[in-house]
């Protein structure tokens, strides 16, 4: 019996730590590292239906304990990514979450329907937090009716789970959460970043092109976990943790919070075998913390 | 092959004012094939500063298993870097990026080389690899001012080195355009690392030369993967978009918009 391994929608994972959408590209670059097939799974870089160029420089600030960041969707496009990106991918035994987003609902059915029948492909992301979508701005993931209605619009058009990844820049993420389970979700991922802004304090200028950007790394990790911890409460379907995870203790509080798996994102950064050095400290710390495998872990926190 | 792994500090010592030169050994000197490529350095093993910093290798001794980085201290990062003593262990991750192509030119050829400022110190090894190869390098090397200088004795058992400040107060006054201005273009190649605006001069000044600039661009991954690099490119190359850390640093000039 693999202790590791986690089931959920669409998804066998050989165990619960995956690289997070954004932080990865399309995995070509860790591949030069270290075998993918190590991997829970890949979030794949947020897909749109055209290429898309990105914000202009810079793009990224460092930050206490972690960074801003404002790269602006830049991908290569949906018939870009399934010919080249997907196809690549497939030498590895692992399954891919294609992150989806666009600016109208349209865009996001057709990414979802395309990208959603590659054979390695075993799961979506609905990418909510886009800052520039119909509705002024980010109502996607801000306005559970919007949002609601996204997650049922893709639902019926995806051949594969949808897990919707929601925004912390919000009132109440509890909401965003119930509104996507009813409307069809498979699951959460969560956190996306959170908005923030750095200036260079001898100009006054914002150091980031875009002016904001979001904020990611260590430093927003407790309130990532906070929300996961919220979240889990509320909703039945299962939840893929993420925001700020960089050592085996930060993975085992997201599965304690309620997390079934997680992902990791700016610790890539740092670190670039990260995912793999987590994945072979995850066994020692079950045996210390006295548990036989992963999905034992998941929740632990609301049983106490 | 990039790796990641502990090296340990054999020198350190300041050059010049907030201007350091770090000498590390370990394996992974090795793998470092190109002048003008970079490693990417974490400062400390605490969450902050969190990310890693570039900076460009300036000489590689294989046999030693040593390299030597110059960067300037100022930030919290390369100030904690520059704190470091014999002895000390550097988390460093390289080396990364494509360097400088000297297959681009010949024996018996001139090269010049162009650097401004902390751009100057890749253009040390590339001038050490060329004169090995019997290119004759001329080295224009600009500075802000005389208390930042470095380096002008190293270049100058390379080849003529001509060293301008922007204030006048050593060598000449002005830019490294107003000495190039006054200089024969007799050479085959050029080879530029410093701010943009100097490498747009440049290629202003000669666009029928070849030339290869190397670029600066705030970094995250430093492998190609977060996009944070990306500089937009000119109607000479089919890619809409290059990354400055896997694609780069060091471009062919014309293909990134300057």
């Amino acid at each position: 019996m693999n202790r590791l391994a986690v089931e959920l929608p669409g998804l066998s994972l050989k165990n619960p730590i995956m690289p997070a959408s954004g932080c990865f590209g399309f995995g070509k670059e860790y591949a030069k590292l270290y075998n993918l097939s190590q991997l829970g799974a890949i979030m794949i870089k947020a897909t749109t239906l055209e290429t898309r160029l990105g914000n202009p420089t810079p793009r990224v600030a460092e930050t206490p304990a972690g960074m801003l960041n404002a790269i602006g969707l830049q991908n290569p496009g949906l018939t870009k990514v399934m010919e080249n990106e997907l196809p690549w991918l497939e030498q590895y035994d692992v399954p891919i979450i294609a992150n989806v987003a666009g600016t109208l609902t349209e865009d996001y059915v057709a990414v979802a329907k395309s990208i959603s029948q590659a054979p390695n492909v075993h799961a979506l992301e609905l990418n909510i937090s886009c800052p520039n979508v119909k509705q002024g701005g980010i109502t996607f993931g801000t306005d559970p009716v919007v949002a609601e209605e996204l997650t049922r619009a893709v639902k019926e058009v995806s051949s594969v789970p949808v897990y919707v990844k929601l925004s912390p820049n919000v009132t109440n993420v509890n909401d965003i959460a119930k509104a996507v389970e009813a409307g069809g979700a498979d699951g959460i991922t969560m956190i996306n970043t959170l908005l923030g802004i750095r200036l260079d304090t001898k100009t006054g200028r914002p150091v980031i092109a875009n002016v904001t950007g979001g904020l990611s790394g260590p430093a927003i990790k407790p309130v990532a976990l906070r929300m996961v911890y919220d979240v889990a409460k509320q909703v039945s379907i299962p939840i893929i943790g993420m925001g700020g995870i960089s050592t085996i203790d930060d993975v085992i509080d997201f599965l304690s919070a309620g997390a079934s798996a997680v992902a990791i994102g700016t610790a890539n950064f740092v670190d670039p075998f990260v995912c793999p050095n987590l994945i072979e400290q995850l066994p020692e710390k079950l045996d210390e913390l006295g548990f036989e495998t992963v999905t034992e872990l998941v929740g632990r926190s609301h049983r106490l | 092959m990039i790796r990641q792994g502990q090296m340990q500090v054999v020198k350190q010592q300041q050059i010049a004012a907030n201007i350091f030169e770090l000498t590390l050994i370990g394996q992974q000197v090795l793998d470092m094939k190109q002048p003008g490529q970079f490693v990417h350095i974490r400062v400390s093993d605490q969450m902050e500063p969190l990310l890693r910093r570039p900076i460009s290798i300036s000489s590689i001794d294989k046999e030693t298993l040593e390299f030597t980085m110059i960067y300037r201290a100022d930030g919290r990062g390369t100030t904690l870097l520059s704190e470091k003593k014999p002895g000390a262990q550097v988390d460093v991750l390289g080396p990364l990026g494509n360097g400088f192509p000297i297959e681009k030119i010949e024996a018996g050829q001139t090269a010049l080389l162009v650097g401004g400022g902390i751009g100057v110190p890749p253009l040390y090894e590339l001038s050490k690899r060329l004169v090995e190869k019997g290119v004759k390098p001329v080295h224009v090397l600009g500075f802000q001012s005389k208390d930042v200088v470095f380096y002008e004795r190293e270049f100058q058992q390379l080849g003529k080195t001509h060293i301008v400040t922007a204030d006048g107060s050593y060598g000449h006054k002005g830019f490294v355009t107003n000495v190039l201005e006054t200089l024969e273009d007799d050479f085959a190649v050029y080879y530029s690392c410093g701010p943009t605006p100097m490498l747009k001069a440049l290629e202003e000044m000669y666009p029928e030369k070849a030339g290869y600039l190397s670029f600066e661009q705030r970094m995250g991954c430093g492998i190609g993967a977060c996009f944070a690099c990306v500089c937009e490119t000119t109607e000479k190359t089919e890619a809409d978009y290059v990354k400055v850390c896997s694609d780069g640093p060091v471009f062919q000039s014309g293909v990134v918009r300057v």
